[in-house]
């Protein structure tokens, strides 16, 4: 079994893990940060999305001793109910979550491709979150909170 | 109400509470639940359709690491353990009963579904439960399997005693003047569709942990249901025969439930069964494949429709007889969901003097089929909107005016349908109207000539619907066949400061009731919402209520929560009267005050909360001390939206690719008491009713194993599939519960499947092309243009 050293949300982890784990389950069952969901086998859903080195990623397609020397990010380090990323605060805006369970991966997708494309057309919107399902909001109120966001967080 | 809530309460947007946990990661999903020395449950399920079971050996997985118990059906009926029941019944034409085969929750002697629960093995974890699952062997003798719909009849006999493959045979309505409405017609339009069927896919997969306490004798589980009592009474009375009280069932944050979370699965009775057994916590949860294969599906009917028409395009009667692939065992609510569900909703928006309708509720080996999004409402107003644009196109009107002609007139409320349902208010052509100048319905025609020189075939398409919905009341359900009450409750329980806690009965998987329900209270209280909090999903909290399905949550739950506030408000007066020397008669409560009527004497809410906890001056000759209300409600009547909504698309020739580019929507859901929680639920019905017109299906090969078992082969919309959606309401309130309102969950998956297939056939039209299957995938519609072509060509 692996030691990987990484950074998590800021913070240092020193783990021993099976070859053969994924990230998601990871960072799910070892370290106990249950915002990163699982909602497929292949995927395809895209509930499990985290950053890692800035880039968003499936967890569930990345082993964790992938991960080693990386600096990974989850919904746990974006923002707090007290001080929410601009992302988070447009989707309670413009009511982007109805279950929420979709919700940490749709937000992480979103604030990588706006920090790459920081006037987004709804087009192009739809097209970013291709690899995200919701199957609550009908993604209406989830581009018009991924559009408001770009432009606070472009300006 | 007082100065700076006003924009708080019933009517307001107010931005929901419960979102931040969600937006930061902290919700509490029953998979994110883990307990101290827990075990994990892994099932084998079979891997063929129909089949008896010769042996199963499971002597080397027992050997395997990490393996701790493993169980089979002999162990269940050992045990004596019950499977899910049916909870709804109906007569068959005969007179006699529907068929009721068992459902053991592993399967005993036969297997009749690729899915079926078989083995269920628990392990230290649950890679050790996978691996030891490798090692059993099962030995199948394979039975002709039976997955045509349409032939299930003839099939090989799934159920012992049970003739045909037929769990039911159901009739409704007057056959015989219906038979002679349709003899008499000067035009009768027959049509056959058929209602794909549907995977709910609620992004949560299901999951169940449950432990066992051998103190105090009580098993707790936390599984994703959106009705934790039903499953309450379901597991503890019916399934493993213990009291009731000894059961507590947690439903948590549950990520979004469209009817597959209503009902009781074999998964979470047997980890609950088990971990007595084992003295230790067990865990279960579905991968999507599991769920593909074993969440309950939606739809699958045959409909043989027709209309008869007289010489002035008035209906003047229908029949509509239907198949309906009820799978392999009887789910919860199989049997009404084809039935009361949908044969009541015949009638549509429209006056038809006379209905008949006969449904058969087959056996297939095929996964259980129950109720999904609308249950019922959509598969009657796909035929009924889809045969409504057949006539208009036959007799050459124009579909939104045969509508209209046919519509229900306003002035004609309370209206008796053909088909038992009393629609107790309605203004059909005011939505119709609004959502025809949305979508700017007169310069259509313009923009399919302009489509047409980019080479594009553009359409435009409608439906009317009308949806029965807050399911109730109880006298009716139980004349129906319904075995539970569907009434909703309610506590009110005030504190000693006047902050409040209400305890509902309804379940909340991402319709904001903590938000909906909240602003009901500080409304009628005139408390800021800050001070209201919603408890639901845990039976050792709330009062026994029915959970959450079918837009009952605020037409009853609320309806309930909004008397037991009433009562507390009652109480307040007497307390008020007695502080303030006035008489009971007197006295008015107004924007958080109570005040003799007249007078400016007056007691704020807070200080009567105080007084009843406090009661040191206090009316005790006749009143207990406390501020806390129970109300149960059952209403008196179901709710009745509806509708009109307008689908546009533009076809491109050369992929077969149906881009929905226009979307418009104007519905009549009573008052609204969060229009943008309500606007929601809009959106998202509409997006999975586009997903079963263009993108889904279930699709079961000949030899009963399901190909749409993944994402990679179950195609679900996404968010380049769906425009945005403009969304308006009219407002006729519901006249029979307190707040007037309707219900709004299930509106767009019902209404928006006939007005895009609509679309598409209008769009298709000019080529001769008049029917197509849901979904229209590109490979089916670009057929559909290329046979078009051809034979134009001959």
């Amino acid at each position: 079994m692996p030691q990987i050293n990484l950074k998590v949300n800021g913070k240092e982890e020193q783990r021993t893990v099976p070859d053969n784990t994924l990230l998601v389950d990871f960072l799910r069952e070892t370290l106990g940060l249950t915002g990163t969901h699982v909602g497929c086998d292949t995927s395809q859903c895209g509930a499990c999305v985290v950053h890692v080195d800035g880039v968003s990623v499936k967890s569930c397609t990345m082993l964790a001793a992938q991960a080693d020397g990386c600096d990974v990010t989850t919904i746990e380090g974006i923002g707090t109910s007290d001080n929410l990323h601009p992302m988070q605060e447009a989707f309670h805006e413009h009511h982007g979550l109805q279950c929420g369970f979709c919700t940490p991966g749709m937000v992480m997708s979103a604030i990588e491709f706006v920090s790459k494309n920081k006037n987004p057309s709804e087009a192009e919107i739809r097209d970013a979150l291709e690899g995200n399902i919701c199957r609550c909001t009908g993604y209406h109120n989830i581009v018009k909170a991924v559009q408001s966001a770009a432009q606070k967080m472009g300006g | 109400m007082p100065e700076g809530i006003s924009n708080e309460g019933i009517g307001a947007s107010v931005r929901r509470k419960e979102d931040k946990k969600f937006l930061t990661g902290k919700g509490r999903y029953t998979d994110d639940i883990s307990r101290p020395g827990q075990l994990h449950a892994y099932f084998i399920r079979s891997d063929v359709a129909h089949a008896n079971i010769n042996s199963i050996d499971t002597s080397a997985a027992a050997k395997a690491d990490g393996v701790v118990a493993i169980y089979t059906g002999d162990d269940v009926a050992a045990d004596g353990i019950g499977g899910p029941i049916c909870g709804w019944v109906v007569p068959n034409r005969d007179g006699t009963s529907t068929h009721e085969p068992p459902h053991p929750i592993l399967a005993q002697g036969k297997v009749r579904y690729v899915g079926d629960h078989v083995v269920a093995i628990v392990a230290e974890t649950l890679e050790q439960a996978k691996s030891a699952a490798e090692l059993v062997k099962i030995s199948y003798e394979e039975l002709a399997p039976v997955v045509d719909l349409a032939a299930a009849s003839s099939g090989a006999q799934i159920h012992d005693g049970m003739a045909e493959n037929r769990y039911f045979d159901w009739e409704l309505g007057d056959e015989a003047g219906t038979e002679a409405a349709l003899n008499a017609a000067a035009r009768v339009i027959k049509l056959t569709v058929r209602n794909n069927r549907l995977i709910p896919n609620a992004m949560e997969p299901r999951a169940a942990v449950a432990e066992y306490d051998d103190i105090s004798e009580t098993y707790t589980l936390y599984t994703t249901s959106q009705n934790p009592h039903l499953t309450r009474l379901v597991i503890g009375a019916f399934m493993l025969n213990i009291p009731e009280s000894k059961l507590h069932v947690v439903a948590p944050d549950v990520g979004g439930g469209f009817g597959s979370k209503i009902y009781v699965y074999p998964e979470e009775a047997v980890c609950t069964w088990v971990c007595k057994k084992l003295g230790r916590p067990v865990k279960w949860t579905a991968d999507r494949t599991q769920s593909f294969l074993s969440d309950a599906h939606g739809r699958d009917h045959i409909n043989n429709v027709q209309l008869a028409l007289d010489e002035n395009n008035r209906i003047t009667g229908l029949r509509v007889d239907t198949l309906a692939n009820l799978g392999g065992y009887l789910s919860a609510f199989a049997v009404v969901t084809p039935t009361y569900l949908h044969g009541t909703l015949l009638s549509g928006c429209y006056d038809i003097p006379v209905i008949y309708t006969n449904v058969k509720g087959m056996a297939t080996t095929t996964a259980p089929v129950d109720a999904y999004r609308g249950a019922g409402r959509p598969e009657a107003t796909y035929l009924l909107e889809r045969t409504m644009d057949a006539a208009a196109h036959e007799i050459g009107m124009d579909p939104a005016e045969f509508r209209r002609l046919n519509f229900i007139p306003k002035d004609a409320f309370p209206y008796q349908t053909a088909v038992a349902l009393q629609y107790d208010t309605g203004d059909y052509e005011a939505p119709l109207d609004r959502a025809l100048e949305m979508i700017d319905y007169k310069n259509f025609e313009a923009r399919r000539v302009e489509a047409a020189k980019r080479g594009k075939y553009r359409g435009i398409g409608l439906s009317s619907y009308i949806e029965a919905c807050g399911i109730a009341p109880s006298a009716v359900v139980g004349a129906l066949g319904g075995r539970v009450g569907l009434y909703e409750s309610a506590v009110v329980r005030v504190d000693p400061t006047g902050t409040v806690n209400v305890f509902t009965g309804t379940h909340s998987h991402g319709q904001g009731h903590v938000t909906t329900f909240a602003q009901i209270v500080a409304d009628k209280l005139g408390i800021p919402i800050g001070n209201v909090e919603i408890i639901h999903g845990d039976t050792d909290r709330i009062p026994f209520g029915m959970g959450s399905y079918g837009s009952r949550s605020l037409a009853v739950g609320g309806a309930a929560i909004s008397k037991a506030v009433d009562k507390v408000i009652e109480k307040g007066k007497i307390i008020a009267a007695h502080l303030l020397e006035a008489s009971e008669a007197d006295m008015e409560f107004r924007d958080g005050k109570f005040t003799v009527a007249g007078t400016d004497n007056e007691k704020s809410f807070g200080e009567i909360a105080l007084a009843a906890y406090v009661p040191h001056n206090y009316p005790m000759d006749r009143l207990e001390p406390g501020l806390e209300e129970t109300a149960f409600y059952d209403p008196l009547n179901f709710t009745y939206p509806a509708g009109t909504h307008v689908a546009e698309v533009e076809i491109d020739p050369a992929t077969g690719v149906v881009e929905v580019v226009d979307w418009a929507c104007c519905d009549d859901f009573g008052n609204l008491v969060n229009p943008m929680i309500v606007e929601g639920q809009v959106h998202g019905g509409i997006a999975q009713g586009i997903g079963q017109a263009l993108l889904e299906n279930a699709h079961y090969d000949e030899h009963g194993q399901l190909l749409t078992a993944s994402y990679m082969d179950y195609c679900m919309p996404r968010a380049d599939n769906l425009p945005s959606f403009k969304v308006d309401y009219t407002v006729t309130p519901c006249t029979h519960n307190d707040l007037g309102v309707k219900g709004c969950g299930e509106a767009g998956a019902i209404a928006s499947p006939p007005a895009l297939i609509n679309a598409v056939i209008n769009a298709l039209s000019p080529l001769g092309v008049t029917d197509m299957s849901m979904p229209a995938t590109p490979e089916k519609v670009w057929r559909a243009i290329n046979d078009a072509q051809a034979s134009a060509a001959e």
